[in-house]
């Protein structure tokens, strides 16, 4: 000890190098844990899982409470990889009709995406899949099924109509909060045009996760839990009957028929064919059978009743009639000549006498007698030229309806064209006159409308002066508001009492003993009708026929379009009385001539 | 007279200290791994139930100790040292191994690792030897001798790959420092890693031309008094640019792909927070997370939900940062140095060199694990994987402290006795 040197004092620096890194250490703590709250807030989004409850959504049904779409549980079987012990690949694939690839090139997919989350395995298996596989599923750890829900249609009809659901894409999570990444929302049909009354109210439950994702329960005993709201069941003005029949008579035609109650604008049936199985575009069927519909020649997937665009050829006549009228350019009894086939500039294509005044003209169908009527409208003393005529006539046109969109809940409509007087100085330069549009007097030229409008137009002729916008719903659950302009009758202008004649005489065609549709005569019920024969460019005539039923106060408008499909008396026409037989009376009686109907191929040899 | 004097006589304050610590660990551990279905304390498949095992056997290894001649350690110190590293040769060669450290014993289902011991040997046989009369440290033999057993236990250690284990053997370098050797290798210890930190974090050649600027206004400063320091500055400058250049060579090809990660990690160089960063992520989140006052004992949900890896070995600061808050921190870092420093006056106070060395040998390597441990855990230390002395689950870390404490305890009872 004598020889070593006195080291006493470093102890006090090694005593400091100790109390240094204390204090090192509690600035650091008291920054991190004191000063700094990133920690708490990252230590939240660590463990807090947010479930989504999805709400079931809302049924819908028609006007009789038949059920139209309701919800299918699916089942999309799961599988957590970390969990997978070893099994029996050969009973597995058994199971599951699946080749032993499948199992391996999905077990390495999971992988690769993680581990510890659950990816789909094999996806939408239905209700009796899913009962025989459950119960086996217990030899195979790691595997589980997830609850989804289809939307499944109990009748296979009115797949334009009810559209369908989809993933919700960028820009409608972009626009609406409510909805994240996997939400299905309606994309057309009444499911998009309802799409906030039958989506409900998402639920969210907190369940605490840890690291590997496994939930550890609810948090608080799930006090902060919402519970999800199901949507609301909506009520259709649909009959689905009548639908259904409609379909049936349109089989092998290309078309469309719309009806409308008149006095309320709710829409009866809208049929297109050629139309498709709504089952079709749903679960893991959907998108083989979306890519073979969209590669029809036919093009079913297209909502013929308001995208179809159609020259109304004679069912326009009425209107121009009623227009006249109203102006007092004819009277009731104001008679033209009618030369038949000699007629200039158009001419007849029906046999009758000469010359004729408007009811006779309406019920035989008189090209010449609306050409003089339309001339003598444009050259109406009343007005300074044809041209303010023109409006006049365009403006009451557009009252019917024509021309413009609903805007109610029938998605993706055409406005269909009326043309305007801008349009006609541009096409002639300024030079024309009504014999330069004499086409538009009989309902040809420019005009194109939908079938819906000509149904509207049909429904505000049997109203005698007025019609509701045209739409669908009838009653949405929980007496959720119906848009009120639904319920607001529109005028057309045209006083009530030039009305009588025009029904009479559209009464004649049905009953007339030279009505154009006199061999579709409704046993007991009257109607009022009138055929139409569309020029058109594209081949064949098309085959026109509106009507509605009974003559006084009718309950049923309908509008039948068939593609060139000839006359309207020989197809459109017993369509038209079909299906306003069987809505009134609920049966139809003429069996013989449904069969010939449903049996008959009148699509274009090109389209087959 | 005799045998009741052991007990009168031992430092109760440091066996208290030793006591808290151990029993805040265990509670700590018991939250770490804390699930519903086993609640029972005394549960052994659980990780709380083995440790309170553990706990039991080290009261009464503790308590064994105090009985046993306080001469036996010292005069068995080469013995025991000799067989340690004979069990640490064995390891190497025939040890079973444990996430990558081939460092266990594997008897039944309960693993040893013998490089806890060995801490514990080579702080005897250090004492041992520089205790000795005619040993001085400044004598050069005695220096490289002395270097020389704390070295081959370390390197064997590191042939096992616990390369944290064996960085503990540094802290000898403080015992060193107080029995005489220069206190220039602890300087130029810092300059080594401060040099290895710059250079990493910046490059090279950053690190060079701060050196040459720093060399010529050192010697613009120097050239009016003595123009001998110049030429030693000189010399000092050569010798810090080569450990420059060997910096990267050395980072490239000695250390392991995941040493070069958690050291970028630490200095931010590498920003990973799901691969090698996520410990160290998670771990500031959970401590983070505790705020003040913690979220309260079992209420820890970063900690319990296993969102920190190794929390109830190597991380259970975490689980003390989260459920305890600022306070328990400050607790425990409270506890730590006073033990620390109680244990270095104990040791002054020591007649015989060899209880005063091996009492700061413990101390220093205490303060080792604490240092690293803790500093780990809030991002001040890369990661190495040491445990938190009397905290961290597992039975040979326990033991081989407690082993080293009590030894102590028993000298320090038995320094009246010396003359």
């Amino acid at each position: 000890m004598i020889n070593k040197k006195n080291y006493t004092p470093r102890k006090n620096i090694l005593i400091g190098l100790f109390c240094l890194v204390g204090i090192v250490f509690l600035t650091r703590l008291f920054y991190l844990q004191v000063v700094d709250d990133s920690g708490r807030r990252n230590s939240d989004n660590n463990v807090f899982r947010y479930i989504t409850q999805y709400p079931a959504r809302g049924k819908i049904f028609d006007r009789n409470g038949n059920l139209l779409v309701y919800n299918e549980a699916a089942y999309d079987l799961m599988v957590v990889p970390n969990q997978v012990k070893k099994f029996d690949t050969a009973s597995f694939c058994r199971l599951l009709h699946i080749e032993k690839e499948y199992v391996v090139t999905k077990l390495n997919k999971a992988k690769r995406y993680s581990r510890f989350k659950p990816s789909v395995f094999l996806a939408q298996l239905s209700k009796e899949e899913h009962g025989y596989i459950v119960e086996m599923l217990y030899n195979f750890p790691g595997f589980y099924f997830q609850t989804r829900t289809l939307r499944r249609y109990p009748s296979p009809i009115a797949a334009h109509i009810l559209g369908d659901i989809g993933e919700v894409g960028q820009k409608e999570i972009d626009a609406n909060t409510y909805y994240k990444l996997g939400d299905y929302i309606g994309k057309s049909g009444i499911e998009r045009s309802y799409e906030n009354e039958l989506r409900g109210k998402k639920g969210m439950r907190i369940v605490m996760v840890d690291v590997h994702n496994r939930e550890k329960g609810s948090y608080e005993n799930g006090k902060y839990d919402t519970l999800p709201v199901h949507g609301n069941n909506l009520y259709l003005g649909l009959d689905a009957e009548l639908q259904q029949y409609g379909e049936l008579l349109m089989q092998n035609k290309i078309g469309s028929i719309v009806a409308i109650e008149p006095s309320t604008g709710q829409i009866l049936a809208m049929v297109n064919s050629p139309t498709f199985d709504p089952n079709l575009l749903v679960g893991n069927v959907r998108g083989k059978n979306y890519k073979e519909l969209l590669a029809d020649k036919r093009k079913p997937l297209i909502n013929r009743a308001v995208n179809g665009l159609y020259p109304p050829g004679s069912t326009f006549k009425m209107l121009n009639g009623l227009i006249s009228l109203q102006r007092g350019s004819i009277t009731p009894n104001t008679s033209f000549p009618c030369n038949g086939k000699e007629s200039t500039p158009i001419r007849c294509t029906h046999d009758h006498g000469s010359p004729v005044a408007l009811a006779s003209a309406i019920e035989n169908s008189c090209n010449p007698y609306f050409w003089h009527a339309f001339r003598s409208l444009l050259d109406d003393s009343h007005f300074r030229n044809q041209k303010e005529a023109y409006e006049y006539w365009r403006e009451h046109v557009l009252a019917f309806g024509l021309g413009k969109r609903f805007d109610t809940d029938i998605p993706f409509e055409q406005s269909g064209n009326i043309p305007t007087k801008a349009y006609f100085d541009k096409l002639y330069h300024g030079k024309w006159n009504s014999m330069t549009i004499r086409s538009l007097g009989i309902g040809q030229g420019e005009i194109l409308l939908t079938p819906l409008q000509l149904a509207n137009m049909t429904a505000a002729i049997g109203n005698e002066g007025y019609y509701y916008l045209p739409h669908f719903i009838r009653h949405i659950e929980g007496d959720a508001e119906i848009d009120t302009r639904f319920k607001t009758r529109i005028e057309t202008g045209i006083d009530k009492r030039h009305f009588y004649l025009v029904k009479q005489a559209m009464r004649d065609v049905f009953e007339g003993s030279h009505g154009t549709a006199r061999f579709s005569k409704i046993d007991s019920i009257s109607a009022a009708g009138k055929t139409g024969t569309a020029e058109n460019p594209h081949g064949k005539d098309h085959s026109l026929f509106i009507a509605f039923a009974p003559v006084e106060n009718p309950t049923i408008a309908i509008a039948v379009v068939i593609e060139n499909a000839g006359f309207g008396s020989t197809w459109a026409a017993p369509i038209a009385s079909l299906m306003m037989e069987k809505y009134i009376k609920g049966y139809t009686t003429r069996i013989a001539l449904e069969k010939q109907i449903a049996a008959v191929n009148l699509i274009p040899k090109n389209h087959q | 007279m005799r045998e009741k004097s052991v007990f009168s006589s031992i430092d109760w304050w440091t066996v208290l200290i030793y006591i808290c610590l151990i029993l805040f660990g265990w509670i700590n551990i018991y939250s770490a791994v804390y699930n519903e279905e086993h609640q029972s304390i005394f549960d052994l498949s659980q990780r709380y139930g083995k440790q309170l095992l553990w706990m039991l056997l080290a009261f009464v290894l503790g308590f064994l100790i105090l009985l046993i001649d306080a001469k036996f350690f010292n005069a068995f110190a080469f013995p025991i040292y000799i067989l340690l590293l004979l069990v640490l040769a064995y390891v190497l060669f025939f040890g079973d191994e444990i996430a990558g450290s081939k460092s266990w014993i594997k008897i039944g289902s309960f693993a040893l690792q013998p490089a806890e011991f060995a801490k514990f040997a080579t702080a005897l046989v250090v004492a041992s030897y520089l205790g000795r009369l005619n040993v001085n440290l400044r004598d050069r033999k005695t220096q490289l001798k002395a270097f020389l057993l704390v070295l081959i236990p370390a390197g064997m250690i590191l042939a096992q790959n616990d390369t944290g284990s064996a960085l503990v053997f540094a802290s000898f370098i403080l015992v060193f420092y107080r029995e005489g050797m220069s206190g220039l290798i602890m300087v130029l210890g810092i300059i080594a890693v401060l040099l290895f930190v710059l250079t990493l974090y910046f490059s090279q050649k950053v690190v060079l031309i701060g050196l040459v600027a720093l060399f010529i206004i050192l010697s613009l400063f120097l050239i009016k008094r003595n123009k001998k320091y110049i030429l030693r500055l000189l010399g000092i400058l050569v010798v810090c640019c080569g450990f420059v250049f060997s910096v990267n060579y050395v980072f490239e090809n000695v250390l392991g792909a995941h040493q070069k990660n958690r050291i970028n990690v630490l200095l931010g160089i590498t920003k990973d927070l799901k691969g090698v960063g996520y410990n160290i992520n998670q771990s500031k989140i959970a401590i983070g997370s505790g705020g003040f006052s913690g979220k309260g004992f079992l209420n820890g949900t970063q900690t319990k939900y296993n969102f920190v890896p190794e929390q109830s070995t190597d991380f259970i600061f975490c689980t003390v940062g989260e459920e305890w808050g600022f306070v328990g921190c400050f607790a425990t870092i409270a506890l730590y140095i006073t033990l620390l420093v109680r244990l270095l006056i104990l040791s002054e106070r020591q007649r015989s060199t060899f209880s005063r060395i091996y009492g700061y040998s413990i101390a220093s390597i205490l303060f080792f694990h604490f240092t690293v441990n803790i500093g780990m855990t809030i991002g001040l230390m890369p990661v190495i994987g040491i445990p938190l002395p009397f905290f961290s689950y597992g039975g040979s870390s326990l033991w081989a402290f407690t082993i080293m404490l009590f030894v102590f305890i028993r000298q320090d009872a038995n320094r009246l006795q010396i003359l």
